[in-house]
């Protein structure tokens, strides 16, 4: 599904990326981890087109195509959804409002119909209840006064919403209570098929025990340096970053 | 600058020649006293304070018509009409009302029949200071059509009246309406005012809206400008609020006119008053929008609220003025002002000037202005949701024009200005 091979970037004149290999199949889910300024949430920035990331080699591919050549909107239409680590809040904009947009605007890429109001109705209720999340969105601004943990459970929900092919999750976990990650994390889950995959952004092992992760790598100062099975997290938790310090030359998936 | 004279000498010579057995005595003096003013100083160069970003000389050059004829909507598509707008319809033909409208306690009549009644010269032309304001000062010398809407006493206007100007602008017309609005003691009445424009040669709009509001009744006012590319507007709007009246103005500068000019002042003429301004102004291409705001807290415990936003695109320009002078005699004021403006293009410019001069010590009074552009993160966030570019920078122009517009009272018309300021993103950004 997706293809990273030798991935460079940079931003503001700062290479961060230096030379990422990651290959995510349908059906996986894949954890990332890795210290605080490794790259982790740039690599997510990359893959979603943020302006500011200048992309210096390497090649990504989704499904075949070559993902870097789209714009953002249209990676997101192909199938790709990122959970942002900072959710930000855009007063003005009501939550329906935008999601009813952004619906529409990827079934008509898809060359389908515009959703009916009541069918559309109809999925916001099914999939608030799927993760959980009863906020009151008609009339609300888009994150405009949620808690830390609501915007990080709103972002699940449009996950749910949109029902992507590849969705990234940067963080969700930070900033969520024992009972929320539990809820977001059976969302997840639940959202999980054959057809799509999740990479999954954390620093704790403990969201890996709800969504459990075929692979686990450790990204490092631009590169990833280890992968392994879920076992390596509980290894990472345990011993640190320290011990791992060369990069291996291909990701070992 | 040749030409420019020459439209100030047409209109000594149609002053001096035009007939005047129609009018008062007191309106003869006031014209009169409008008319030395002009007459001494002409049109306005940026050498004035109230004009330094704003130069009106370009749009002084056409060869006007000075008394334009008939106007009709007969046939045409409506460009003012506001679907699902459940209002008393009242269509103003190049300023001209054929014969009187009654609503229940409302009466709408033509300004030249109204102004027979001496009980007018209290109202008409009392507020304007036409020494200083001299396109108000023309109009208060020339003018001939418009009309005179009075609320009475405890009435309740049920339904807000739509005034639709129609202006016929098949050729060069230069045209000076006046309306004046009373609202009477405790009266409550909405006027929703919007602009046809027929043909498409320059037309030159030079109107003065007076407007009363008498103690404890309420005036909303909106301003809907919406006329075409062709038009020029100078508009001078001169509020009066007496004891625990309410007002609310609501300017929306929409699609295109070349040059709009709006002057609103209000004297806060008595104690307990309120007042709100809204103020947006969409403009592109090569569009000048100027607001010049003057709010007048004389007595104690009064409120005024204003807040104009803008944005720019294209080489539009745009500028702000914004004056609250609170009195010695104005304790307790609490007035409050913000511009905030967006700039889509790098060669949209703003002049933005927020000015405060307060003489009372015991007041709550603040300020600001912001020139900004859209916000990356959040059309990156919209964009990564699928949105496309255009559709993400409408859904924050619209955000960002939501503090103004979800201040409009009457659903229809919030709807039709949404749906204006989408038109005008697409077309902004389709070309
Ligand atoms: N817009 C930017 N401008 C300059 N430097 C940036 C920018 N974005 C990220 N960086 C730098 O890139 C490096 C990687 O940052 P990134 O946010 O990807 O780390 P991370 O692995 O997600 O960290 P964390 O675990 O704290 O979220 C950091 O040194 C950061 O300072
Ligand atoms: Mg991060």
């Amino acid at each position: 599904m997706l293809s990273i091979k030798n991935l460079q970037a940079k931003v503001e004149d700062k290479q961060i990326l230096k030379g990422i290999n990651l290959q995510v199949n349908a059906g996986e889910v894949h954890a990332i981890m890795g210290p605080n300024g490794s790259g982790k949430s740039s690599l997510a920035s990359v893959l979603t087109g943020r302006e500011n990331f200048e992309v210096t080699g390497g090649e990504v591919l989704f499904d075949g195509k070559d993902l870097l050549e789209f714009s953002p909107e249209n990676r997101a239409r192909e199938g790709l959804f990122l959970a942002f680590q900072y959710p930000i809040e855009i007063p003005g904009v009501s939550n329906i409002n935008f999601l009813r947009t952004a619906l529409n605007e990827i079934r008509a890429y898809h060359n389908e119909p515009p959703l009916e109001a009541k069918e559309f109705l109809r999925l916001t209720r099914e999939k608030q209840k799927l993760v959980e999340f009863d906020a009151k969105l008609t009339n609300r601004s888009l994150n405009e006064g949620f808690s830390g943990g609501e915007k990080k459970r709103n972002e699940i929900f449009q996950l749910a919403m949109l029902n992507p092919k590849l969705s990234i999750l940067d963080e969700t976990d930070s900033g969520l209570d024992i009972d929320a990650l539990r809820i977001v994390s059976n969302g997840v889950n639940k959202l999980r098929s054959e057809k799509n995959a999740f990479i999954v952004i954390t620093h704790y092992q403990r969201l890996l025990e709800y969504i459990v992760p075929d692979f686990v790598h450790v990204l490092y100062d631009g590169r990833i340096v280890k992968s392994g099975a879920k076992e390596l997290a509980l290894e990472l938790e345990e011993k640190g970053y320290d011990w791992i310090k060369e990069p291996v030359t291909t990701a070992s998936v | 600058m040749i030409t420019t004279t020459s439209l100030y000498d047409q209109f000594i010579n149609l002053y001096r020649e035009r007939e005047i057995t129609q009018d008062n005595d007191w309106l003869k003096d006031l014209r009169e006293t409008a008319f030395e003013a002009f007459s001494g100083k002409g049109f306005p160069s940026t050498r004035l304070e109230d004009w330094r970003f704003t130069n009106v000389s370009p749009f002084l050059k056409e060869d006007f018509h000075l008394q334009p004829g008939a106007a009709s909507l007969h046939g045409l598509h409506n460009p003012a009409h506001i679907p699902l707008l459940d209002a008393y319809e009242v269509v103003l033909k190049n300023g001209m009302l054929n014969e009187d409208v009654a609503i229940r306690g409302v009466k709408i009549s033509p300004l030249r029949t109204a102004l027979k009644n001496e009980n007018l010269q209290s109202y008409f032309g009392r507020y304007i200071n036409t020494e200083k304001y001299p396109f108000a000062a023309l109009n208060t010398a020339l003018f001939e059509n418009g009309i005179v809407i009075e609320a009475d006493k405890n009435i309740i206007c049920d339904k807000p009246i739509h005034i639709t100007h129609v202006y016929n602008a098949e050729e060069a017309v230069f045209i000076q309406p006046r309306i004046l609005i009373i609202a009477h003691k405790s009266s409550k009445i909405q006027i929703v005012e919007s602009v046809v424009v027929i043909g498409n040669k320059p037309l030159f709009i030079n109107n003065v809206t007076e407007c009363c509001v008498a103690e404890n009744a309420q005036v909303d006012h909106y301003n809907l400008q919406i006329a075409p590319s062709n038009t020029h507007l100078v508009n001078f709007n001169q509020v009066v609020q007496q004891n625990n009246s309410l007002f609310n103005n609501y300017t929306y500068s929409l699609p295109d006119a070349a040059f709009v000019r709006n002057n609103l002042h209000l004297d806060l003429n008595g104690t307990n008053t309120e007042s709100h301004l809204y103020g947006l102004y969409l403009a592109g291409g090569n569009q000048l929008t100027d607001n010049h705001t003057v709010v007048n807290h004389m007595f104690p415990n009064c409120l005024s609220n204003e807040l104009y936003k803008g944005v720019l695109l294209d080489n539009a320009r745009a500028v702000f003025s914004g004056r609250i002078y609170v009195h010695q005699d104005a304790q307790k004021t609490n007035a409050f002002q913000q511009n905030n403006n967006i700039l889509l293009s790098n060669k949209a410019v703003v002049d933005s000037k927020p000015q405060l001069e307060i003489f009372a010590d015991d007041v709550k009074c603040s300020h600001g202005s912001t020139v900004g552009s859209l916000n990356k993160e959040a059309l990156f966030y919209l964009q990564s949701r699928g949105i496309g570019e255009t559709a993400a920078r409408n859904l924050l122009v619209k955000a960002f024009s939501f503090d103004v517009t979800n201040k409009i009272q009457i659903p229809a018309v919030r709807e039709y200005i949404e749906k204006l300021i989408t038109r005008k993103m697409a077309e902004a950004y389709d070309q």
